[in-house]
């Protein structure tokens, strides 16, 4: 191990993002004041359409997990199981369902929506949850059903799937009581294109060592290709952020001090423990260098033809990580292990998200097959932390350091 | 040269002692309030037993729950390697290990050289571990020590189908008030629980010779219904609750052989 650490310091671009999703909010929040429409749509959903009409795009799931960030889950939750929602109900649409009756979370609420958007392609909780919000608000629901992609993308899927995008645009069209422009579309689609390629290559510089920023640093800076993916905003702020980690990299600033192992996460962070487990992998001097959550904001762009944006869309939107078969989902976890040279995978079974869960023990099989490196199950929740027990996930990563270390796979960063 | 390993659970705190890679001795005492003065006592008890002094120990390793409680420790290790080092030191034909504790129960695989290559641990929930034991040792009122004589008295084991550690003692309770022979009901206890064990060991593929660990292994009870259950013998060692202290003593001795 080396005796002076390398420097670490912080991301200058995270002042950036606050300030962005500040305004990002504050636009949200005021649309009525100034004739705008606000849209609910999922965090997997085509939103550039509603870009192209003008409509604010708001996302319950960011919201949730800004809700986990700030500690307020338990609360929100435990007020939706008050009002009658089970336990077993993704924490995300308990803490937004309460949200929507008592006001409450970091922002007081999010804007009453003026209609949803529901796409399935990322779980089928969203159905009753955007149900459940249309009886509230009384407003339009617009469900786009994305079948599971179990072997590949069928001529029946697509021929389905682009159906329904042409009732979305008309659906908008009534709404709005106005003609979709499709320049507008086209130029919105190619924004939304540039923010991806930047976000995919953000994510790319992690494969240096030692890694310039770490999945915990991703799952902030997701925020901006979640709901600003589009405009021109994303493509400048990952234009900058980019330039930062290659900076970083020139100059030799890593992530965390010492960086020996190499970790890769699966599934959602544990929202209101960020803090706690990055410190304590930094403890074995390893660094989640990327995860398979982040990666999905830019896993489809081979499917998307820059030319023909609207066109293509459907596949890209139905061919996301958490809407293919279990064999393609350990394909791609086993890629990023090998790009990012990854000495162990560590899998967030999340009590929440039931479609992201399932499926990770056969991953966790494959992976261990194909690889050989240690893979780890933490059994815990995104944002409620009912269902987290410290102490316990602590001896897990202690253990399974341990193993990583025994492995002998960690490397020292001076002999590179 | 002498090292120490010292093993805090959350019901017993062990400690042992080894001197040029043998076993000098071990202590057992209950953890109870405070896992800080349970690390002291337990040492200070296992030095007057082995008749040594402090400053002859070269160095510590602290494991368990507390580990991070025991501050005169060099290094806190977990109990997985610990376990997998101090049954490995024991036996080192063992390829496989059971280890089930107050709150933890484990499954933990060796490579040949001792090392651990895979472990599958219980989840939050108490089913399966000591923990479950212990709540309906109460509620049946018997002692730990007593439930496995019990269990061998049993004729048919009654069926316990709650996972859940709470409504397993309602359903004990409703047993209790149809009159259900104790023994039964514990020996139904006992097959419950081995099936929750019996699903780590199946996780990680175990492989044979697999010795059991950790202060259940003590209940005889328990070891049967978990060998009927996995369909082999199960090494258990005079040392079973001890072992994580050993291995923690092991390894406290290649620390410093560094």
């Amino acid at each position: 191990m080396p005796d002076t650490p390398l420097e670490t310091k912080k991301i200058t671009a995270a002042k950036k993002m606050r300030e962005l999703m500040t305004h990002y909010y504050i636009d949200a929040l005021s649309a009525s004041q100034n004739n705008k429409q606000v849209a609910w749509i999922t965090s997997g959903g085509p939103v550039e359409p509603l870009l192209a009409m003008d409509i604010i795009p708001v996302y319950p799931e960011n919201h949730g997990a800004m809700i986990g960030a700030a500690k307020m889950g338990e609360n929100l939750c435990e007020k939706a199981e008050n009002m009658g929602y089970s336990s077993d109900l993704c924490a995300y649409a308990r803490a937004d369902i309460a949200c929507s009756v008592f006001k409450g979370g970091p922002l007081g609420g999010l804007p009453k929506p003026d209609m949803l958007i529901c796409c399935n392609n990322i779980c089928g909780t969203v159905l009753k949850w955007y149900e459940v919000q249309a009886r509230f608000y009384n407003v339009p629901l617009f469900i786009l059903d994305t079948p599971v992609c179990h072997t590949g993308y069928t001529a029946e899927i697509a021929r389905y799937v682009q159906a329904q995008v042409d009732e979305y645009i008309a659906f908008l069209e009534t709404l709005t009581k106005r003609k979709f422009n499709r320049d507008k579309m086209a130029r919105i689609g190619k924004l939304s294109i540039d923010a991806q390629r930047l976000w995919q290559k953000v994510l790319n510089t992690t494969a240096h060592k030692p890694s310039p920023m770490s999945a915990f640093d991703a799952f902030f800076f997701l925020a901006l290709i979640v709901t600003l993916r589009g405009t021109q905003i994303a493509v400048d702020f990952y234009t900058d952020l980019l330039a930062e980690m290659e900076e970083r990299i020139k100059n030799n600033i890593s992530s965390i001090p010492n960086e020996r192992y190499r970790l890769l996460w699966d599934n959602l962070p544990i929202w209101y423990q960020l803090k706690w487990m990055s410190g304590k992998f930094s403890e074995h001097h390893a660094c989640l260098v990327a995860d398979t959550y982040t990666s999905a904001w830019c896993g489809t762009l081979d499917y998307i033809d820059e030319h023909h944006y609207l066109d293509s869309m459907a596949q890209a939107y139905t061919r996301i990580y958490l809407n293919i078969g279990v064999d393609q989902m350990a394909d791609q976890v086993i890629d990023m292990v090998r790009w990012y040279a990854a000495d162990g995978l560590v899998m967030h079974s999340n009590r929440s998200c039931k479609p992201y869960s399932f499926g990770q023990m056969d991953i966790m099989r494959i992976v261990r097959e194909k690889t050989n490196i240690p893979v780890l199950m933490i059994e815990a929740d995104m944002v409620d932390p009912g269902n987290f027990s410290q102490s316990q996930v602590e001896t897990r990563i202690d253990a399974f350091m341990e193993i990583v270390k025994h492995r002998g796979h960690g490397y020292d960063v001076c002999r590179h | 040269m002498m090292y120490a390993g010292i093993d805090i659970g959350s019901n017993t705190a062990k400690a042992a002692v080894i001197k040029d890679g043998q076993l000098l001795g071990t202590q057992v005492i209950p953890t109870g309030y405070n896992p800080v003065t349970a690390g002291i006592k337990v040492f200070d008890l296992l030095l007057e037993k082995t008749a040594q002094v402090k400053t002859e120990i070269a160095a510590i390793v602290a494991t368990g729950y507390g580990r991070a409680s025991v501050e005169f420790a060099d290094k806190a290790m977990t109990e997985i390697i610990c376990h997998a080092t101090g049954a490995y030191f024991m036996n080192p034909t063992i390829r496989g290990i059971i280890d089930v504790g107050g709150q933890d129960s484990k499954a933990i695989l060796l490579d040949t050289s001792g090392r651990v290559e895979n472990f599958a641990m219980n989840d939050k929930c108490a089913a399966g571990t000591g923990r479950f034991l212990e709540v309906m040792a109460n509620t049946l009122e018997v002692t730990l020590d007593q439930l496995g004589n019990f269990s061998r008295r049993a004729d048919t084991p009654s069926k316990i189908s709650s996972i859940c550690t709470v409504f397993a003692e309602s359903e004990v309770i409703s047993m209790i008030a149809n009159q259900q022979r104790r023994e039964n009901i514990i020996a139904g206890l006992h097959e419950s629980a081995a099936a929750r064990v019996a699903i780590l060991a199946n996780k990680i593929n175990i492989r044979e010779p697999v010795m059991m660990t950790g202060g259940v292994a003590k209940n005889s009870g328990m070891v049967t219904a978990l060998e009927n259950r996995l369909g082999f013998e199960l090494l258990v060692g005079e040392l079973a609750q001890e072992n994580g202290a050993i291995g923690a003593a092991v390894l406290a001795s290649n620390l410093s052989n560094k």
